[in-house]
């Protein structure tokens, strides 16, 4: 952790103005992404984790809108604050595809029906490289190879619905890594799909940040791909990083209560008593009527009256590399 | 790929055979036979028709003989491009409608071209911008065009050009080029008379259109495939030009076939208000007067004519979308 | 937003959450959709407009305060009055007297306001005799003016037709029939429409190929033209009745298509529905299946779509009657009246003659604005 972040997000609020209120859905997220490494975001559906990885490409729809904070992006020695610049503006294109890529959840349908997959993967190499067509057809068909895919040369002219989710989510994963971006974003990349072929999409995913040498920012609710593939985790809820720490500290010292009782939910093999699984109690409060103070105290075990439902609690450092934002640890 | 145009070229042969029968039953309606009033007619104006004469006309059109037998005699004159008499003009029917066919098509598919270049935009824009103020000014015009039958706008336009303009807006030639003889002239007197008709009969088309593609649009926007585009860093524009339109042009493109034959029975009632020189005002009189070869004639060929077209159409959709062609069945 | 929400208040008020969120599932299918449809401003609207007019539709003798075919060529085309509401201080409503000339110059006749003469308005007035609602014999109007009064000293709210007939009261006899003959026709494609429709949607098959395949080609042929020759074939010496049910059924010809369509694809969504497979396990028959547990579950869907059907009903009676192929005089309706502005030149003279157009576009915008409410509502579940 030595290393300057490669992205540091500070105090990051997206809020989306809607006909029935304001929907806080990022309110105030901090975390780092070293080079080369890969940092989880963790959370429950609706918990701000996709809205976040989309702040940082200045894709989020409408009437979402970043309201404040600063997402500072290192290109080479010097960091530009990404939410600053002009979200359509000549600058933010440069850096969306080429130096920040995006895979997502859906390969069903997050490439065009109607365009074949060749022609969506040349594309970003047109756009961000100085290449003829037949290079960026070249290098299209390399990359498909390169992630796996089978018959490259014939697999390059047909559409997306003729390939299966596997290969789909590798020819995604090719048009995203298509321009070497040093950062690649990957929200769920591996939700949709059966469980042997999500073990080959993470092992495709490490095997190419080791050539390459990108950082991951891997963001999922699948704690066993945490374990599989993070260096570091950031765990969210409701719109807040509660706690961000190395992947080890998260398992194995895990500070804030949302933690630990995420951890208490999920099944291990090698449990030695016959532990019960602990669901959390209560659900995820409806974003209109998010709870004052700390949002978690509703649901909290450690619940301090008086104080965890005055005010929030700062994140705060509790170790090394190690922060929390709870009131137990201050 | 082959298969789809096949079906549908079936489908059309299917629709004229529909549409010769309907066009055929147009002609058997009045009371009486083709020849009795074609007797009583002539007789009316002074001239006398011989039996023999009579008895040959009979033969011909197989009357007295079962519907199938007259119907088949009919198509088999129509294939050789007998259309019969016309007993109000007393000229073969192909003589009186000469160029007005032509013309009622001109004047078509000068409103599907102009249903589709407003729409389109118009379209693309108010989904694009929803809510907007332009977005509504759309919706409120393309209320305005759906709920105004084009007869009335036509009407309405008429009014205020003979009001405020003091000149007979309709037509579709100057006085001088009325009658004149084909030329470059003519043609582009044809073209400065073509956008007002073609706006009038376009404009519910356009209306309905813009509410589809509006529709169609916003469904696509929300696609995950837009948001994998726009993270390629394309410009916002080349994205919803290059995948959600061209996705969502699909839909709109199948309601081509069916915007045409609305165009043409619209055509017919706006060419009266118009005074178009379409086969409208032509089919109106043949009807009233029973001139019926006339009437069944023009029914005929605007349905073979809107049959050909929509066929063209269905072959261009193909030609957009991949996923037909590469359709197996 | 102060006030307590009562219990109807629908469920999209982020407020009280918890009570109206348990309140959308105890509530029945159609509470669902009338809290959806409510959410449609235009639809309620346009909803009121179209209860107006088919209140229209039932009292237009009690509206119209002249006999609609009463013709008297000294008041032939005369221009709208001004109604004055008050008399000094007064609510009074009356009209100034008219005086009719000819022009000495254009040999036309010119109708001058005769200030002098005070013509009040009664309501309630006596008038022609009717039978309210088809039932009772009256003679009382809403409006009229004292009986026994000369030509020029009468009320003419939207002045007169060429042949000195009062436009208002046949504007309310055209809406009388202009309406229930989309209705009727409405009726009659619907009919159709659920029956073809549901086969094809039901059978499916051949069935479905064949009904498809009509559908199509009958939506590929331009229709209009074959109307209007089916509707010049209709003989010259049929009473306005004969017409009338006759027009119907041309009109209904060219709308099913378009329900038989919506009918089938609820059909063929339906039919894989868990609770239409247990009614057949269960051993319903058929027909009950059909029309004991399908056709209910998507009413709303067909009245919905039979809504958007009824403007082109209007406006192809409209067109039929305007080119004289439809409803013949002495019928009353929105196209025959709109038959005496076929000439610009008399428009341009007397441009109250182009009035009965405002109803045709009121009553077809209401229509499509209810519809879309309605379809909207259909779904309460969807989105």
């Amino acid at each position: 952790m030595a290393a300057e972040p490669l992205l540091s997000v500070r105090n990051l609020k997206t809020y989306f103005a809607q006909d029935e209120g304001l929907v806080k859905a990022v309110d105030g997220v901090s975390f780092d992404v070293a080079p080369g490494s890969t940092m989880a975001i963790v959370g429950e559906s609706g918990c701000g984790k996709s809205v976040t990885a989309r702040s940082i490409l200045r894709i989020v729809d409408r009437p979402g809108r970043i309201v404040e904070g600063e997402i500072l992006f290192r290109r080479g020695e010097a960091a530009t604050d990404l939410a600053t610049l002009d979200a359509n503006g000549a600058e933010m294109r440069a850096i969306r595809g080429a130096e920040i890529a995006l895979i997502f959840q859906e390969p069903m349908s997050s490439f065009s029906p109607v365009h074949s997959v060749g022609n969506q993967i040349d594309e970003a190499i047109l756009l961000h490289q100085a290449v003829s067509r037949r290079g960026a057809r070249d290098k299209t068909i390399e990359m498909l190879r390169r992630v796996g895919v089978p018959s490259p040369e014939e697999r390059v002219d047909q559409l997306s619905n003729q390939l299966s989710g596997g290969l789909r989510q590798r020819a995604m994963i090719a048009m995203a890594l298509s321009c070497q971006p040093t950062l690649l974003i990957a929200d769920e990349p591996t939700t949709a799909l059966d469980v042997t072929t999500q073990t080959q999409i993470l092992e495709l995913m490490r095997q190419l940040q080791k050539e390459d040498g990108m950082a991951i920012m891997l963001i999922t609710h699948d704690l066993g791909v945490v374990a599989e593939m993070a260096t570091d985790v950031a765990v969210m809820y409701l719109g807040r990083v509660v706690e961000q720490a190395p992947v080890d500290a998260i398992f194995h010292d895990p500070k804030h209560p949302y933690t630990r009782a995420l951890l208490r939910s999920i099944p291990r093999i090698r449990s030695r008593t016959r532990e019960r699984l602990t669901p959390i109690a209560g659900s995820v409060p409806h974003p209109f009527d998010r709870p004052h103070g700390c949002s978690f105290h509703p649901r909290c075990t450690d619940f301090i009256a008086g104080r965890c439902d005055a005010s929030a609690p700062e994140l705060g450092p509790a170790g090394p590399g190690h922060a929390v934002s709870c009131f137990l640890y201050e | 790929m082959l298969a789809y145009v096949g079906r549908r070229a079936l489908l059309a042969v299917f629709t004229v055979w529909a549409i010769s029968v309907l066009s055929f039953a147009i002609i058997q309606l009045p009371p009486g036979d083709y020849v009795t009033s074609y007797i009583a007619q002539m007789a009316s104006t002074g001239s006398v028709v011989s039996e023999e004469e009579a008895q040959q006309l009979r033969i011909q059109y197989g009357l007295g003989q079962p519907y199938y037998v007259q119907y088949l005699k009919w198509m088999n004159l129509v294939v050789r491009g007998e259309f019969g008499m016309s007993m109000e003009w007393r000229r073969p029917v192909t003589e009186v409608i000469g160029d007005r066919l032509w013309l009622t098509m001109v004047v078509s598919l000068a409103a599907l071209v102009l249903t589709w270049v407003l729409a389109l935009p118009i379209g693309i824009y108010s989904a694009v911008r929803q809510y907007s103020p332009g977005d509504y000014a759309a919706t409120f015009v393309g209320f305005i065009g759906l709920a105004v039958p084009n007869f009335l706008l036509a009407l309405v336009l008429l009014y205020f050009g003979f009001v405020f303009l003091n000149a007979h807006v309709g037509g579709l030639f100057s006085p001088e080029m009325q009658d004149a003889e084909w030329s470059g002239a003519r043609v582009w007197d044809l073209m400065k008379h073509l956008p007002m008709p073609a706006l009038i009969l376009g404009l519910a088309g356009t209306a309905q259109q813009i509410r589809i593609m509006r529709a169609n649009l916003l469904d696509e926007l929300r696609k995950p495939y837009v948001v994998t585009a726009r993270s390629k860093g394309l410009t916002e524009l080349r994205l919803i030009l290059k995948y959600p339109v061209r996705v969502a042009l699909n839909p709109f493109a199948s309601t081509i076939g069916y915007t045409l034959p609305y165009i043409v029975s619209g055509s017919i009632i706006v060419s009266l208000v118009l005074g178009l020189p379409t086969v409208g005002p032509l089919l109106l009189k043949a009807l009233i007067a029973q001139d019926m070869f006339l009437a069944g004639t023009i029914v005929l060929l605007l349905g073979l004519m809107t049959v050909i077209g929509t066929l063209i159409s269905d072959i261009l959709l193909v030609w957009i979308d991949p996923r037909i062609r590469l359709e197996e069945t | 937003m102060a006030v307590l929400a009562p219990p109807t208040t629908p469920a999209h008020e982020p407020a009280p959450l918890a009570l109206p969120e348990q309140r959308i599932f105890v509530a029945s299918q159609w509470q669902l959709m009338w809290w959806r449809f409510r959410k449609h401003r235009l639809a309620m609207v346009s909803s009121v407009i179209v209860i107006g007019f088919y209140l229209v539709v039932l009292g237009a003798d009690f509206l119209a305060y002249a006999d609609p075919d009463r013709s008297e060529a000294q008041r032939s085309l005369m221009p709208p009055q001004r109604v004055y509401f008050f008399d000094g201080w007064r609510f009074a409503p009356y009209v100034h007297g008219f005086k009719g000339a000819r022009d000495p110059n254009t040999f036309k006749r010119v109708y001058v306001a005769d200030p002098t003469q005070k013509v009040p308005v009664r309501f309630f007035a006596e008038g022609f005799e009717y039978r309210f609602l088809g039932l009772i014999p009256t003679t009382r109007h809403l409006i009229g003016v004292d009986r026994g009064r000369d030509a020029s000293t009468t009320i003419f709210l939207l002045g007169t037709d060429l042949q000195g007939r009062d436009l208002w009261s046949r504007l309310m006899y055209g809406t009388r029939i202009s309406l229930t003959i989309g209705l009727l026709g409405v009726t009659m494609s619907l009919v159709l429409g659920v029956v073809l429709g549901g086969l094809s949607g039901f059978y499916g098959g051949i069935t479905d190929t064949i009904i498809q395949r009509t559908i199509e080609i009958l939506r590929s042929i331009p229709t209009i033209p074959l109307w209007m020759g089916l509707a010049a074939a209709l003989p010259r010496e049929w009473t306005i009745l004969q017409v009338y049910f006759a027009i119907t059924i041309i009109i209904s010809l060219l709308g099913w298509t378009e329900l038989a369509r919506v009918v089938r694809g609820r059909f063929l969504a339906m039919r894989e529905e868990d609770f239409v497979v247990s009614a057949r396990l269960v051993g319903c028959s058929q027909l009950r299946t059909i029309f004991v547990h399908m056709v209910p579950s998507f009413m709303s869907h067909i009245i919905a779509a039979t809504t958007l059907a009824l403007p082109a009903m209007i406006i192809s009676e409209t067109a039929l009657s305007f080119l004289g192929l439809g409803l013949r005089p002495p019928a009353i309706s929105w196209g025959v009246l709109l038959q005496q502005a076929q000439n610009v030149q008399t428009v341009a003279i007397s441009p109250w003659l182009m009035l009965p157009a405002v109803p045709v576009i009121i009553a077809v915008m209401a229509f499509n604005f209810l519809g879309d409410g309605l379809r909207d509502a259909a779904d309460p579940y969807g989105r």
